[in-house]
This record gives structure tokens, sequence and C-alpha cells, in this order.
């Protein structure tokens, strides 16, 4: 990005912003997220903090361009130092190269070396010295007008952006705002600024992960969710407890994931569709929780928003390394859903399609988001609303013959709810027979064990089970969030002339097995790429009899984000 | 909806009991269904919640909406219910290794919280559905089990006191061998606004046959009911443990409040406009 931008201006541009705390690095990022979007372009943000809860140092990774985004790109275009404390931490997170441009103040001292041995271009810029020519002045605010100018968006955008991310704060912060990230526009030395225009293209939504997530729930009719606070996913919780009061519904903050999980069950025998969200640590805790949801068929929905493990492991960091104890977790045979959102958009409706799949199936699912997904900021178009006829199969005028677990067609057996008469039977995690009387017999248990199996086995789970792209003998097999780098590689590698094909599971039990070997037919040279450290999904496919014997396994553990470029590195460096 | 006035033998769902000859749980079963009776509740509209036990059988036996959890669980199952449902009547009932040991932290938090359910401890002071262990309300001395050959060592649970200490706004002590009293105290209970702790001395002729001798021992709470904790907790204290009686009984809110929705869906969506 020397100097001026050039023929990438708005196309795609990916820019960093560090800071020591109260800095402001993370505002800044989110005043030109949301300007990106202002100019309508699509946009990423993610951030990254040092270990303190609060006051340390942190930084903001955006990505903007003018096709939808869904991972950071290999390198970072330009680099904003508000200062340098502490910075070099996040030397591996902000990648440059020769071609990069650091805009640096003078007064915060010299660009650490893990920067500045990129090669890239140090430019100063005195945030310091003209934040305090301004009352009140604020360094990040001169830093975004810079910043917003060498990535050619237009003043009024940046300027529309300030006033409405730090509307809160009070008109004379706005003020001040305003004034400083206009002599950041003036001195970022940008050599031909853009037309000045505010007009969107399009209507945009500005939405995180963890948000989408919420959402998906809403949408998917939960009203009930109970929690117990935990990192990377706390954000649902703190984003859904007041929209759920405004919709007539409740969350309650739990004494610990065993109580939340319960709880959820509770809701969800009542009638109303519930779920949870944890991490990593809760999920583990949740195993007997969701076993009983899976004999006693309540459905159920677990947000997994995943990072880095086994243990406590690296709590603010991403990784894809929960899909053994997603897939295999419960003692006893105990078939459930497991589904990853592929995207930021996507997790609203995945995360639906869960809640609505747990609920018409009366089973438990596990959507496995993860920190990478769940905390990244996008700006993307509206998620559209699909049709999901999947209702819960209710039994309003059960006779007094009614049994709850009665085999049927299809071995979804329609359920009453309490406060209806003539329809009570006691729900149990013992096995049971079809009026759900507790049973030890071999028949009762061959018999409720092969319904909770058939149910979901012999549901037609349609085209949604994965996203499909390409028709090459090269395949790339992923899950999850590990999709936006693998189809940016997936392009990147067509672009070099190589015919390239893509699967994105969104569906990871029951595993499609048909349908995915319909998807790999003809293939030569299968790719599964995940970020974990053993290949969790490789040898999941493994043991489904799926994958060839040849195939390659790229799995590279959190906690720095997969990117494109080490994907099409260790295709091509192959062979 | 129920019309016909109902007898107690009508909330009997007839499945029949695993408990031992002469266990007291079944004089608490029979006391719950009189106290239905009393109350007139509809059985549709009763949901009997347990974890796992012998006394966490109870909902298999009980006419009405149930549902028999995990070990330890009942409270947290019961409080999505009565959330999610709060125009039921939500039962929980279950045992002493249940209720203070796997599940302890979830009594502590049901008791902070004041929701409106009526908690049930059954308590024989041992495990008895697997075969005779200690639990936290035996003495430390009791030497019996195999587990624990010179007895657990440990001092006993002290129920009433820690229910009261966390904020529990009904605390009664009942017997299985004073079932009228024990019904009137389920009355009670379930009717009090807000959570209600029950606890029920129940002997387990199997493993605890010493348990018999709790019919000459039991006595009425010198005082009681109080509204102050702290002569709550003296009476609580100074008594041996086979006090019997309602304890404590407290007014204050129930949680949660209720909250008329203000909202759409689509306005929710709106936030996100850019």
């Amino acid at each position: 990005m020397k100097g001026e931008m050039g023929e990438k201006r708005n196309t795609d541009i990916s820019v960093a912003i560090t800071g020591s705390g109260g800095s402001g690095a993370v505002t800044a990022g989110l005043i030109l997220l949301d300007a990106a979007a202002r100019a309508g372009l699509y946009g990423l943000m993610m951030r990254s903090y040092g270990p303190q809860i609060r006051g340390g140092e942190s930084a903001s990774l955006l990505r903007f361009s003018s096709r939808p985004v869904a991972c950071m790109d290999d390198h970072v275009d330009l680099l904003v130092g508000l200062d340098w404390r502490n910075a070099g931490r996040f030397a591996q997170e902000i990648p440059l190269t020769s071609a990069s441009l650091v805009l640096s103040d003078p007064a915060a001292g010299a660009v650490p070396t893990s920067f500045a041995a990129s090669g890239a271009e140090i430019r100063e810029l005195a945030f310091k010295a003209h934040a305090e020519g301004v009352a009140k002045g604020r360094l990040n605010m001169v830093a975004v007008g810079a910043a917003g100018a060498l990535c050619g968006l237009a003043q009024g955008v940046i300027d529309a952006a300030v006033r409405k991310t730090l509307a809160g704060k009070g008109s004379e912060v706005v003020e001040q705002a305003v004034v400083c990230a206009s002599i950041g526009y003036e001195q970022a030395g940008a050599a031909d600024p853009a037309p000045d225009s505010t007009s969107k293209s399009a209507e945009r939504w500005n939405i995180s992960g963890n948000e989408a997530c919420g959402l998906g729930g809403l949408r998917g009719g939960v009203r009930f969710v109970a929690a117990y606070p935990i990192t990377p996913a706390s954000d649902i919780l703190e984003w859904l407890a007041p929209r759920l009061e405004r919709l007539g519904g409740s969350l309650v903050q739990a004494e610990d994931e065993l109580a939340s999980v319960n709880m959820i069950i509770g809701a969800s025998y009542g009638g109303v569709p519930a779920m949870t969200a944890t991490s990593g640590p809760g999920l583990s805790l949740m195993q007997e929780g969701l076993g009983l949801a899976v004999a006693s068929e309540t459905p159920v929905v677990v947000i997994n928003v995943t990072r880095g493990g086994p243990s406590t492991g690296i709590p603010t960091k991403s990784e894809q390394s929960d899909l053994n104890i997603a897939v295999n977790g419960m003692h006893g045979d105990a078939p459930h859903l497991v589904l990853a959102p592929l995207n930021v958009p996507d997790c609203v409706f995945t995360t639906q399609w869960a809640i609505r799949l747990a609920e018409h199936l009366q089973t438990a699912a596990i959507v496995l988001s993860d920190q990478s997904l769940g905390q990244a900021r996008t700006v993307i178009d509206p998620p559209g609303e699909r049709e999901m006829p999947l209702e819960r199969v209710a039994e309003p005028s059960p006779q007094a013959d009614y049994r709850r677990y009665a085999l049927t067609g299809d071995d979804i057996s329609p359920m009453t709810l309490p406060g209806i008469a003539h329809g009570m039977y006691t729900a149990d995690g013992l096995e049971h027979d079809e009026l759900g009387i507790p049973s030890s017999l071999a028949a009762d248990h061959h018999r409720q064990l092969n319904k909770r199996r058939d149910k979901i086995n012999a549901f037609d789970f349609g085209a949604d089970w994965a996203e499909l792209q390409g028709d090459g003998a090269l395949c790339l097999i992923c899950w999850g969030s590990a999709s936006g780098a693998v189809f940016e590689a997936g392009a990147r590698l067509r672009a070099q002339g190589m015919s390239v094909r893509v699967i994105a599971l969104r569906l990871l039990a029951p595993l499609r097995c048909d349908a995915l070997t319909q998807a790999l037919a003809d293939v030569e040279c299968t790719w599964v790429v995940e970020q974990n450290h053993s290949g969790q999904l490789y040898h999941y496919l493994k043991s489904q009899g799926v994958l060839a014997d040849d195939a390659h396994l790229l799995a590279r553990p959190g906690p720095i984000p997969l990117r494109p470029g080490e994907i099409v590195n260790a295709i091509t460096e192959n062979g | 909806m129920t019309t016909v006035a109902l007898k107690a033998k009508d909330y009997k769902s007839g499945v029949k009991p695993i408990w031992c000859p002469g266990c007291g749980h079944f004089a608490v079963f029979a006391a719950i269904t009189r106290a239905l009776a009393y109350l007139e509740l509809p059985k549709e509209r009763v949901a009997m919640i347990s974890g796992i036990g012998c006394s966490s059988r109870l909902p298999a036996y009980v006419d009405s909406y149930g549902f028999h959890g995990l070990h330890g669980r009942a409270l947290p199952l019961a409080t999505g219910l009565k959330v999610a449902r709060p125009e039921l009547n939500v039962l929980v009932a279950g045992g002493d290794g249940d209720g203070f040991s796997i599940g302890g932290n979830h009594f502590l938090h049901a008791c902070r919280r004041n929701i409106d359910l009526t908690y049930i401890v059954m308590d024989n002071r041992v495990y008895g559905m697997t075969k005779g262990q200690a639990s936290p309300t035996t003495a430390p001395d009791w030497a019996k089990s195999k587990m624990t050959p010179h007895g657990t060592g440990v001092r006993r649970f002290q129920p009433a006191a820690i229910a009261l200490s966390a904020g529990a706004t009904f605390i009664a002590r009942g017997y299985s061998g004073d079932p009228k009293g024990l019904t009137h105290m389920l009355v009670e209970a379930i009717t009090h606004p807000g959570f209600s702790f029950l606890h029920v001395l129940s002997p387990c002729i199997t493993f605890r046959p010493d348990q018999r001798s709790w019919k000459t021992g039991v006595h009425a709470f010198a005082e009681g009911p109080f509204e102050e904790p702290v002569e709550a907790a003296r009476e609580i204290h100074a008594d041996d443990g086979l006090g019997l009686g309602v304890l404590y009984a407290e007014k204050l809110p129930v949680w949660p409040p209720h909250i008329k929705p203000s909202g759409s869906l689509a306005e929710v969506e709106r936030e996100f406009l850019t």
C-alpha cells in the first residue's frame, strides 16, 4: 500500500490499529467499519486483546472489500500504531510485507522491530500533537481520519460514522472527534481524496457472529435462555437478555453450566423453545444434561463458541477443536445434531435451523461457532429469513391411551405439554417404554434406541447440509469458520488455473454420508482443512468411510486465524 | 379442565413404587396426594420434578406431569419450567444426597432466587439406592458403610440452617410418621408465594433401622414460625435435628418479576441497519 492505494482502492483493503489500554484502538476500528459500510463496502473486524481485563493493549483488525468478506487476508496493507507499548505481541496476527504502510507517531517512539523487519514503508504522523491542538482532542480520532483517507473513504462517511458511533458520548466528545478526524484526513497525505458521498448503495447490517447466533435463536422461536457467563460466548447472552425481555421471553443467569443446561430442558419440557450458549469448559459440564435431553426427547440447543482448548485453554482466541466432544461427547448411544455456521451471516441461518431441527426431531442440537466468528463484527447484506416449517409435533388433545414415546412411522412421537388434560407423563432419563414408564427390558431398550436413532437418520435434511462450490478434481473439505479462508483459497487456486471443488459442511451430525460421497464423485485429490491440532474432521470422516485413503490433512491449531494464503501454499507445495 | 372434585387416591398413577416395605417415602407420597386433593389442583397443572435416588422416583407415582431428571439437577430443571410456565404448580422432590451433596450448589441458589417452587427433601441420612453409603446428613461416627468404615468423620450438613442463610422464604420440617402434620405443612408450603423448603424426616428402615427411634424422638419446635432470620437460626441450632413444624416464613416478592413484552422481532432486527 505504498503511498496511494492505486488500483487496490476500494476493492480489498486490510487495516490494523494497535494501541495500549485506553488509546481507543477498538473504537477507531468500529468507526472505520461503519464508515466503510456507509461507503457501500462490506467489512470484517476482529479484535485482539492482551490478557488484562481492563487497560491492556488491544488491536482492531479490519478488512474492507467491494465483495462480502468472510476471512482475514494474508497480509495487512495499513498498520496504524496509536502507540507501540506491547504492540509487538500482535506481530503474528498482523503480518506485514514490504508493500505495507505503517503510520507511526514520532512521539510514540520507534516502530517495533517485529513490524519494521517486514520492510514496510513507515510514515510519521503526529497523532498526539495534532490531537493536543484540539480541545479535549483524542489521538485515535486523528488516526481514524488518516486511515480512512488512506483507504480511500470519503471524508463525509468518516464524519457520519464518527457521529453515529460516538452519539452516546455527548456533543462535546463528538465535535472534538469530528475535528480531529478531519485533521487526520488532511495530514494523511492521500494523493487523491475520494469524491465526497455519503449515499449508501444498499441497506447493510453491522452485526457480530455472536449477535447473529442470538438473532438466529430468536428467529427460531427461542424465548427462554439460561446460561453461565463464559468467554467468548457471553456477548450472545448480553445481547439476548434485554431483547428476550422485550419479546416476552426470559434469560436466567444460572449458577453454573450444569444448571443452565437443565434449566433449558425444564423450559423446553414446558413447551418454550430454549437454548444456552457456552464455550468448551461449559460444554464439557453440559454433557450429562445433553444426554438427558436426548433420552427424554426434549428439544434443546447449545451454542458452543469454541475457544482454544483443552481445559481452560486460550479463552480469548479461536479454535475448531470441540468437534470431537460435540459429536461423540455423551455417554451411551445418544444420537443428536451437530451444526456449524460457515460465516457470520450464516450464524443466523444455522442457529435458526438448529432450533427448528431440535424442536421437530425432539433432540439436542449443538451449534459449533467459535471465537473468530462470534467476536468478529461484519458489514453484510441483511440475512433473509427462510421458511422453516419444522414444528414441534404436538398432541393437543390426547386420549386416555396417550403414549409419550409411541413408536410412530417417522419415530417422532407427538408431545403433550403441562397444562394439557389427559396428556400427563413423566419424562425420564431412565430407559423407558412407550408410556414413559422406566424399563430395563431388552425389548424396550432396543425399541427406544432405534427410535431415537431413526427419527434423526431418516429425516430429510435437504440441501443445507453443506455449501458446495465448483466441480474440480481437487476438493477442499472444511467445516464451520474455516470455510471463509477455504472458499477464498479455492478462488485463488482457480485463478491459478486449477479446477477446484469446495465442500463446506454445515451439518456434522448426522453426517450425510450418501450426499457427501455423491459430492465427492470424480475427485482425485482431497484436502481436509480445519483449525485444530489433531485433524478432528479428518478422522471423523475417515471413521465414516467417506474419505479416500490418500486424503491430505491441513490441521493448524489456533490462536492465529486461518488465512487463505497458507492453504494455497500447502496445496501448491504438495504439488 | 378437571371439574369433578378429586380425592387423594386420584393423584396416584398406579405405577408400583420401588421402595422397600416400611420406607418412610410411602407416607410422604400419600401426604402429597392429600395436599394436592385438599388444594383441588388440577392434575395437568401440577408438575412434579425430581433428580435421582429412592425418593426421586416419586414423579412416576403421582398422576401429574413429571420429570425424573439427573442426579442433583431437579431444582434447575424445575426453575426453567417455572420461569417458562409460571402458571403451573411446580413441586420438586428428592433425597438428602440428591439435594445436599451432588445438588448442593443448586440448593443454595434456588433458596436465593425465591422462585415459586415447593422443594420437598425426604431425608433418611443415607444413600439407599446405592445400598447404604453415608450422605451429607449422616452423623460423622456412623460406621455401617463399607465405603466409610470409620464413619465419615465429617460434620453433618444442616439443611434448615443453610436454607435460612441462603435466603429461603419458607422453611419447615416434617416427619413421615406424622402424616397429618406433614399434609398441613405441604399445603402451607405449596401455597407460600416464593421458594418453600420442606425438610422431611423419612426413615430408611433397610439401611438405617436405628431411625425407628425417630418415632419417639421427634417433637414440635419450641417456637415458630419466625419472621426474623436470627430467631429462626437460634431455634435451629438449639434443636436436636428432630424438631417439627414451620420454622420460618417471610413475605418477599416472588422471582422473577413479570415484565410485559414491549417490542417485536422486526424492531430488534432494525437495530442492525448501518
